[in-house]
């Protein structure tokens, strides 16, 4: 067995009186997509942040590929293969779809000096943007419009758009499908098991048990900052799942 | 003909890019400026409005405003505003006329630039280490560099006898062109290729526009606004040596009124000034069409208290058709 694509050790995480994460600990596998589950305040988000180097958790390790790294920067997390998508972080409004694709990652062009001044490849750039969400799919009507003005399941796509492109092998959405249409969710969720397919490990937070049955190999629960379940979603029924969020359930059955 | 044809079509798509934008509300500065030098223009034909000797009366008196303009810029664009420009013009005048005596044109101005990216950067390191909003760590500032000016030389001010000073940093002209033109049109080109062109520009609108975005996307954006503020301070820094140079001293009160009507310029050219959209020809644009009032209205022979009445009913009508925001036109349109 090799080592998971992803694995947090004993993280805890407090925010002045409120611990809103204690001792979690959780693996992530490259070509599955795994659950994360809770209730709201149960320490979901900060996970994630946690490990995208938005938050630095108290205590606890994460490794990647079985290397243990500190991830003390979004950047660093970039660079060692984590792309996150976040709730409500993940675009910016008045920049346009291509600037959004290559925020941070921008191409330059002339040579070493073009590089150092920060150069832009505007060009290729947008070539480049064209080209990636073609591949994937997703139909935007303008590249140059700012993103603001794109509906809720295009600014989705591009978020996820930007983890596939860059081609990372770890990728952590947060809600990605929360307020969107049905058919809008269903385009979201097809780019989920596209990653999968791609043998990308993703972690997934939903409130929406349906999409856990449909694409989740695992599911991991947490409950007031704890982790309260950690099962393979084929072994264990929706009420299960309903059940460790609510605490009405609390064995750590499945492994 | 067909080439005509052609050219119509991309003129189409050009404009039909630009209004799903909603980005047409970037042009109005254009429009403003071209109708306000038409209405003066007629009005005043007979004044001279458009002789040589008073267009180039509006580009002198336009270009420390618009130098501070381009700066003020990437400050706001940044989402931070830098009040200090004022004073730090009134010092940096002061060091180059102080340095150019004993040292000689260039270091003088070197001196005074320097001044000004001190001075950035203790805006910008208070503004993101001390976590006070830049508003108030410049109204800091504008006071303490304020009164190290008046202290500089006891309110005298000071002359700078350097010829070359004078003729490459005001007083002087390439052919028919004032030096205080030229300068100003490079301070543009630099601030408008930085804006568009530079990663650093991208990331100066990106933090701007949302800075906890821009943080969980890996920009250092702390450097980013301080070098932001660092840009507006350099600016205003080189305003203050055009002033110096124009006028051959420096003094402690040099640039003191100018920090709304730079704000205004930059506003009236498109610049949000809660961050995040900014444009570099607009606040130059903008600096041109300030001076064009004042100028113009002198010249209709308006009183001093009807000037600012009229100046602030334009500058109000010119912002109002500016200023709102892509997104927000859109919520506008739906019911």
């Amino acid at each position: 067995m090799t080592a998971p694509a992803l694995s947090v050790r004993n993280m805890s995480k407090a925010f002045r009186a409120v611990q809103a994460l204690e001792d979690v600990s959780l693996d992530i596998h490259r070509g599955q997509v795994t659950a994360l589950l809770g209730d709201n305040g149960a320490g979901k988000s900060t996970l994630v942040k946690c490990i995208a180097g938005v938050y630095q958790p108290d205590s606890g390790t994460v490794s990647i590929d079985g290397e243990t790294h500190r991830i003390s920067s979004p950047d660093v997390a970039r660079t060692l293969g984590v792309e996150t998508v976040h709730q409500n972080l993940s675009l910016i409004d008045s920049l346009n779809v291509v600037e959004n694709l290559f925020l941070n990652r921008e191409y330059t062009r002339g040579g070493s000096f073009g590089s150092r001044i920060g150069l832009l490849h505007k060009r290729r750039m947008s070539r480049e943007c064209q080209a990636t969400l073609a591949r994937l799919g997703i139909s935007i009507p303008s590249l140059r419009k700012p993103v603001g003005l794109l509906s809720g399941g295009q600014r989705q796509a591009i978020a996820i758009g930007r983890a596939v492109a860059w081609g990372q092998k770890i990728v952590l959405l947060d809600e990605p499908a929360a307020a969107l249409g049905v058919e809008q969710a269903q385009r979201v969720l097809d780019l989920i098991v596209a990653l999968r397919d791609a043998d990308v490990a993703v972690l997934l937070i939903t409130h929406n048990m349906d999409r856990v049955t449909q694409v989740c190999d695992g599911a991991v629960v947490l409950r007031r900052g704890r982790k309260a379940a950690e099962v393979k979603v084929d072994q264990v029924t929706k009420d299960d799942l309903v059940a460790f969020i609510t605490g009405a359930k609390t064995t750590d059955s499945g492994t | 003909m067909r080439v005509h044809v052609r050219a119509g079509a991309r003129l189409k798509r050009a404009w039909a890019r630009r209004s799903e934008d909603g980005g047409y509300r970037q042009y109005v500065v254009y429009l403003a400026f071209v109708s306000i030098l038409a209405v003066f223009a007629l009005m005043l034909w007979d004044d001279g409005f458009l002789s040589w000797s008073n267009l180039l009366n509006i580009g002198r008196q336009a270009a420390p405003i618009a130098v501070m303009a381009v700066g003020m810029a990437f400050a706001l664009a940044s989402a931070e505003i830098d009040l200090s420009i004022g004073s730090t013009v009134a010092l940096s005048s002061l060091v180059a006329a102080a340095a150019v005596g004993n040292y000689g044109f260039f270091i003088g101005a070197l001196a005074a630039v320097g001044v000004g990216a001190a001075v950035g950067l203790a805006n910008g390191l208070i503004t993101v280490k001390v976590r006070i909003p830049s508003f108030l760590v410049t109204l800091g500032t504008l006071g303490i560099i304020s009164g190290i000016a008046r202290n500089m030389n006891n309110l005298q001010s000071m002359p700078i006898r350097s010829d070359a000073f004078s003729a490459l940093f005001g007083a002087g002209s390439l052919g028919p062109i004032s030096s205080l033109v030229i300068w100003t049109a490079i301070v543009f080109a630099i601030g408008h290729f930085a804006l568009h062109h530079l990663r650093w520009g991208r990331h100066v609108l990106a933090t701007g526009a949302n800075r906890a975005s821009a943080k969980a996307a890996g920009l250092s954006t702390d450097r980013i606004r301080i070098s932001a503020l660092m840009v507006s301070s350099v600016a205003a820094s080189f305003a203050g040596v055009l002033l110096a140079g124009r006028l051959a001293i420096g003094r402690h009160d040099l640039g003191e009124n100018d920090l709304l009507t730079v704000i205004a310029a930059v506003v009236i050219g498109g610049t949000s000034l809660f961050g995040g959209r900014a444009s570099v020809a607009g606040a130059v644009t903008g600096a041109l069409i300030m001076a064009m009032l004042n100028n113009g209205l002198i010249l209709m022979g308006l009183e001093v208290a009807d000037q600012l009445i009229a100046r602030g009913l334009i500058i109000i009508v010119a912002v109002a058709l500016s200023m709102r925001t892509p997104s927000e036109s859109v919520g506008d349109d739906v019911p």
